[in-house]
């Protein structure tokens, strides 16, 4: 063997050695990977986390309502961050609420993946006709905003379900909107990645030795599009959030019984301006800090991903 | 004439592919567009003995890759038909039960999936015709193969990236193997390899071709791997064969001017600073292919009737047989070169 055996490591698994390393060294990406895990952290663990347990009405004392931040004139060192109108400890509802929102953000991430991922995969390689149903119902689809095609599922979702049964049922129809209402991205994505790839060589040697279709798409093709999907997905999560704390704020989110961050903004909304602004600016600022943590960590992983910029 | 033709194993008959290129219809309908078709391949008819090494050459885009395609079944001729062991590959059979096909792909770096290993590569057209069973029996017989390609069994937990271009070569050739092909077509397999390379690569092909009894469809532009590997060559330009015979006989005598011009372009070590005669032109497009013969706006033989009339491929001397009006009127003198080749200029000429 006169050809010397050539132990390039180029990054080839998504994720690696070399991607960690550039990781460590992107402090940007640190920080908003740190405070993320937290919020997540935080959230997973709300009941052992939060000082105080918002929802149960045995522990909460309407004497304490409306109490400021423990660092102001009148304020408590049992309520860091103050108290709502009903006595409620601001930073555990504010733990409660992001649990609420990652896990309806997550939830509809991963809905709008496995809506997304697959019709792509079939659209880019199958191409023709089926391509051009898929993607024509995509394009309609985001011809609209993404926030009104929410709004009318939830509306439709509360029109044909009876009115406790839909508060019970209203964050899986919160998913359900949000996670419909992203898929296209995935799609697109994954579609323009399959057309790419099914070109490729690997792809026609795999036809040849007579490997079936769905094979080609799930082994080969599959796992060579995942990067961009990866990336859209982290930058969708913020975005997903973002939604339903939008949603949640016009009142057609979850039920006031459950409060994600949205519900809390909107609630401290009605206070701000009798001077409670705590109830409102914490769950925001809360809101502000996760989206941006997690569209750093997603704008990092784009370029880390992305070999052009290498 | 000669030596009756031994039986061909693999037999292209008048196969033609045409791509539809139009505008989509919608800019055809507001903007008055034509339907435009691009003739990749023009009713070529090739045979190929069983153990022998057929050789396509031609410039780039000349339809070279497509017969190719067609010849695997990876792509559907427009018209015509290709049969293998007299099995027509086109028709329509139940998975795995036509003959074997295999191919080895011009570019070693998009020819392996990147995340695969290469005991799974090697082993996919093993799982695919479920034999031998077994992940135990699968990775010796990957071993095996390895090793027959001139790899190290413990190559196979690495990955593609991991190997060089020959190497990889040798992986695609492996996998290839591993479907235990008859019929072997290899697009352009060492063009983007090294020359030292090359060779290597080239008497492993040749080296297994013996043992295995192995027929190969050969597409290659580089003419000097050709000598080496064809038993017959084809000649192709704008998608058509020009002239087909021997390898030895075409080498020595070229009778099509294509195949003269093409030829006489190759550098030659013996003649360096020799200006060679280069082949004027452009290849005209396929979508607009020129009247008549479609070499003639290059051709320094063309007259009215190439301008005309297409010719036919037509048996010449020594088996070969060429499409070419001048040939069979016989005013290709053969002791003349077709263009005169200049001076060596004076930069190149160490001696002065």
């Amino acid at each position: 063997m006169a050809e010397a055996s050539t132990r390039r490591s180029r990054r080839r698994p998504v994720l690696d050695n070399e991607l960690l390393e550039d990781f460590l060294h992107a402090p940007v990406a640190v920080l908003a990977a740190v405070i993320t895990l937290g919020f997540f952290l935080a959230a997973l663990f709300a009941p052992w986390v939060a000082p105080h347990d918002p929802f149960d009405l045995a522990a909460v004392n309407l004497l304490d309502a409306l109490l400021p931040p423990a660092w102001l004139e009148g304020g408590d060192g049992r309520f860091p961050l103050g108290t709502d109108d009903q006595g409620r400890d601001v930073l555990s509802t504010i733990i409660y609420g992001a649990r609420i929102s990652l896990g309806v953000g997550v939830a509809s991430v991963l809905l709008a993946i496995a809506i997304g991922v697959p019709l792509g995969l079939v659209a880019g390689y199958a191409g023709g006709r089926v391509d051009a149903v898929i993607m024509r119902i995509a394009d309609v689809q985001l011809s609209f905003p993404a926030i009104l095609i929410a709004l009318l599922i939830d509306g439709v979702a509360r029109g044909l379900l009876p009115r406790e049964l839909h508060d019970e049922l209203a964050i899986y129809v919160l998913i359900f909107a949000i996670g419909v209402s992203g898929w296209v991205q995935y799609a697109r994505t994954v579609r323009g990645s399959t057309l790419v790839e099914r070109r490729k060589e690997y792809v026609q040697a795999a036809r040849l030795i007579g490997v079936s279709a769905p094979a080609i798409m799930l082994r080969h093709i599959l796992p060579n599009v995942l990067g961009p999907v990866l990336v859209i997905a982290t930058i969708h999560l913020a975005l997903a959030i973002i939604t339903e704390a939008t949603l949640s704020f016009l009142g057609v989110g979850v039920p006031p019984t459950q409060p994600s961050l949205g519900t809390l903004i909107r609630i401290g909304n009605d206070y701000l301006f009798s001077g409670e602004w705590w109830i409102t600016i914490f769950p925001g600022a809360a809101l502000a800090i996760l989206v941006l943590a997690v569209n750093l960590l997603g704008d990092w992983l784009r370029d880390a991903l992305n070999p052009r910029l290498r | 004439m000669g030596a009756p033709d031994p039986p061909a194993f693999v037999r292209l008959e008048g196969v033609s592919c045409a791509f539809d290129v139009s505008p989509p219809w919608l800019e055809r309908l507001l903007q008055g567009g034509r339907r435009q078709w691009l003739r990749a391949v023009e009713e070529v008819s090739l045979a190929i003995p069983r153990g022998t090494t057929f050789a396509l050459v031609g410039e780039s885009g000349c339809g070279k890759t497509t017969v190719a395609r067609i010849a695997t079944g990876l792509q559907r001729p427009t018209r015509g038909r290709v049969e293998i062991g007299g099995i027509d590959i086109h028709a329509r059979r139940p998975r795995g039960a036509g003959p074997r096909v295999q191919m080895i792909f011009q570019d070693p770096y998009a020819s392996l999936n990147p995340r695969w290993k290469v005991a799974d590569i090697v082993a996919e057209p093993l799982r695919a015709r479920g034999a031998p069973k077994g992940r135990r029996a699968r990775r010796e017989r990957v071993a095996e193969l390895l090793r027959l390609v001139g790899l190290a069994p413990e190559d196979m937990d690495r990955y593609p990236h991991q190997f060089s271009g020959g190497q990889r070569q040798r992986i695609s050739i492996a996998r290839a193997l591993a479907g235990e092909p008859e019929f072997l077509v290899c697009d352009e397999p060492t063009s983007a390899l090294d020359v030292s390379v090359q060779a290597q690569i080239l008497n492993l092909m040749k080296d297994l071709q013996r043992r295995l009894n192995l027929t190969y469809l050969f597409i290659s532009h580089d003419l000097a791997v050709v000598r080496f590997m064809a038993d017959q060559v084809g000649v192709m330009y704008l998608g058509r064969l020009v002239e087909v015979g021997p390898a030895e006989r075409l080498f020595a005598a070229p009778r099509h001017p294509y195949t003269r011009l093409l030829l006489a372009a190759v550098p030659d070590v013996a003649a360096v600073g020799r200006l060679r005669a280069p082949l004027a032109g452009e290849v005209p497009s396929p979508i607009d292919p020129p009247s008549g013969c479609a070499f003639h706006p290059r051709c320094p033989l063309a007259d009215a009737r190439c301008r005309r009339e297409r010719p036919e491929l037509r048996p010449a001397s020594g088996g070969v047989r060429v499409a070419c009006h001048a040939v069979a009127e016989g005013r290709d003198d053969m002791d003349r070169p077709l263009l005169e080749a200049g001076p060596a200029p004076r930069a190149l000429d160490r001696s002065s």
